[in-house]
């Protein structure tokens, strides 16, 4: 591995998010993957371990508000298991629009919660009608005195009926166009907030993905976030903040694919020797494990970014996401073709790898639509450039 | 209550390679852990801490590097550690090494419990607890899978082969405990970032006032003269019937044996 100039608090997160997932997750990941069973057991874990909170400031009882070390835990998480990883992703990207535009009594009310392990948060962006082309959203959300009605249905929530706190984006005002989104806080067992059916996945099993569907469910107004009319632009902020920990999760699936093939390669033996020994594995071997380490250090040189307080990360954080997905989606593919037949059975991990990769190229925006971002930042900075 | 849990650090495997010519472990190249039966034994002080309140004191005898096995307990949670270490404690049998740490024990000041696990995976002896009990002559319980404090008294479970036997000991006493007790935490950040900063606290032969005679190789009575495999024993033959059919058939096969 290259060596990205960890802090000893940094290893320390490393080498403890490996160690929970070896201990805790390693020996159950199949089972919860055939099953699709929620894994409490591995976030209870999680939290003990004091790495919930990483990206929460300390004041609001994180450990110190940082991308990188979020990043870090996320990839290696998701290194022994992409279901758990996302699920743990999720809830920073559910906590993080209270973060970027919650007031104080909001972030003091959710925070330290999420940052302690003891409730889990979710986002709700999209809709059945409102993919990629997020402005088709359909929910609304009404006002009402000192209310708002919310009435729609979120498609495909990750952490939907298990998490406690939701950020959420309806139209306020349809007239205003992207500016007539809002986003609002919500609360698990609010009248009128209920849940569809767990999705059944090819991939990332064990993390929950339901509906969240509002039926006249009134929303104080002290629960709006930021302003009224600001939705997209919570909800634009947010997936710039979180891409990174997508481009993590995504590095730690391909790591351990690349980790499982190199193991099998040492051990089988055809043609009386070990398959490690010929080249056209070598090949693969090397072209699997510079694309890693390329992706880690685009992932963690965003991630950087993001730290050091960089305003606009739209464009880098973009070109994390794709590429490491990218990467993961190829990885895996060629880490099955490493164990031929084996690969393709479930009593090896590599197939699940595979199927919990395909996510990574899809959500928290298409990478067709990471490719438009990318296309669209060039474009903008050439043309500001030459005024 | 205030507790004191005795740890060791061993190599990581049970798998131990033996210099035939020394009889002593080779070390090199092998990772050291805190001895698993401690970890419980310090997962076991933690829950009594939280429950009863009070301090959790890790101690170990070892060389400088053992210091890294207490600062694991403190990722964990342990209070404070206390790390005796001298050239003169070299060679330490488990008469030498349970002298060695009571006599620490007596220099710590209060206690109401000594915990230690039930063995090392390393030596297998399973001496130095009991040993420890001797030199300080306070009662002992072994194998223990739960305990249960009430004022002064703990109420004990101790897993033995056929059966568990339930019984009370007054405190302070010396308890060893058995893997089935508990599963040891993992170390939070927190706990990482405490040990990181944590003092250990240094004791040599010295500070615990050690009797010469009792310390290190000369102190040790006993020495390894030599280590081998033992043969496996045959599969062993179950007789069965009426007693007195039994008594017949075992007696016909020693006497076919010559045994009598």
């Amino acid at each position: 591995m290259l060596d990205y100039g960890l802090t000893e608090e940094q290893q320390m997160i490393r080498d403890l998010a490996r160690k929970v997932s070896l201990e805790k997750v390693l020996p159950k990941r199949a089972e919860w993957d055939e099953t699709g069973e929620f894994p409490w057991e591995a976030l209870k874990a999680y939290a003990a371990a004091d790495l919930c909170g990483l990206y929460i400031p300390e004041e609001l009882g994180g450990m110190g508000q940082s991308e990188f070390n979020f990043c870090l835990a996320t990839e290696e998480i998701s290194r022994v298991c992409g279901g758990v990883g996302v699920t743990f992703a999720a809830s920073a990207l559910g906590s993080v629009p209270i973060l970027l535009f919650g007031t104080d009594e909001q972030k003091k009310k959710y925070m330290p919660d999420i940052a302690a392990g003891k409730k889990l948060a979710a986002f709700g962006l999209t809709e059945a009608n409102a993919g990629s082309d997020a402005a088709g959203m359909e929910t609304t959300a009404k006002k009402d005195g000192d209310y708002y009605i919310l009435n729609g249905t979120k498609q495909w929530i990750t952490n939907g009926g298990e998490a406690e706190t939701y950020s959420v984006i309806a139209i306020s005002d349809k007239s205003k166009g992207p500016r007539g989104a809002s986003a609002f806080i919500l609360e698990k067992g609010m009248p009128g907030f209920t849940f569809g059916k767990k999705e059944n996945k090819m991939g990332i099993r064990c993390s929950a993905t339901r509906e969240l569907v509002f039926q006249d469910c009134k929303v104080h107004k002290s629960q709006l976030l930021g302003k009224e009319g600001a939705g997209f632009i919570v909800a634009m902020k947010t997936l710039d903040m979180t891409r990174p920990g997508i481009g993590a999760q995504a590095v730690g699936i391909a790591q351990g694919a690349l980790d499982e093939a190199l193991k099998y390669a040492r051990e089988r033996v055809q043609f009386g020797k070990p398959i490690s020994s010929i080249q056209a594995i070598q090949h693969i071997l090397a072209d699997m494990a510079t694309q890693v380490e390329a992706a880690r250090a685009l992932v963690y040189a965003c991630a950087r970014m993001v730290d050091a307080g960089a305003k606009d990360i739209t464009l880098p954080a973009s070109q994390a996401k794709l590429f490491a997905s990218d990467v993961a989606m190829k990885v895996t593919i060629d880490a099955i073709q490493v164990l031929g037949g084996y690969g393709y059975m479930k009593e090896y991990p590599v197939e699940k790898m595979a199927r919990d990769a395909k996510i990574t190229q899809i959500y928290e925006g298409t990478n067709q639509i990471q490719r438009n971002q990318i296309a669209l930042s060039l474009i903008k900075e050439l043309a500001s450039s030459k005024k | 209550m205030d507790i004191i849990v005795c740890i060791k650090q061993v190599p990581d495997t049970t798998e131990v390679r033996i210099n035939p010519e020394t009889n002593t472990l080779i070390r090199e190249g092998v990772p050291s852990i805190v001895n698993p039966f401690d970890e419980n034994a310090v997962e076991a002080a933690l829950q009594l801490k939280e429950k009863h309140g009070g301090k959790v004191t890790v101690i170990t005898m070892g060389p400088p590097q053992a210091a890294e096995a207490l600062k694991t307990t403190i990722a964990m949670g342990a209070d404070e550690v206390v790390l005796v270490s001298d050239r003169a404690f070299a060679g330490s049998d488990t008469w030498a090494t349970s002298y060695t740490l009571s006599q620490t024990i007596k220099k710590l000041g209060h206690y109401d419990l000594i915990l230690c696990g039930k063995q090392a995976i390393d030596g297998d002896t399973a001496q130095v607890g009991p040993g420890i009990a001797e030199w300080l002559n306070i009662p002992q319980v072994t194998f223990v899978s739960k305990v249960e404090i009430n004022g002064a008294t703990a109420k004990v479970e101790r897993m033995l082969e056929e059966v568990n036997e339930i019984v009370a000991c007054p405190l302070p006493a010396v308890l060893t405990v058995v893997k089935q007790m508990n599963e040891p935490r993992l170390p939070s950040l927190k706990g990482m970032m405490r040990a990181k900063k944590a003092e250990v606290k240094m004791m040599n032969a010295a500070q615990i006032e050690g009797d010469p005679k009792n310390l290190g190789l000369n102190g040790s009575p006993t020495s390894v003269v030599r280590i081998f495999t033992p043969k496996a024993k045959g599969n062993g033959e179950i007789l069965t019937g009426e007693p007195a059919e039994i008594v017949d058939k075992l007696l016909g096969k020693l006497k076919e044996r010559k045994t009598i």
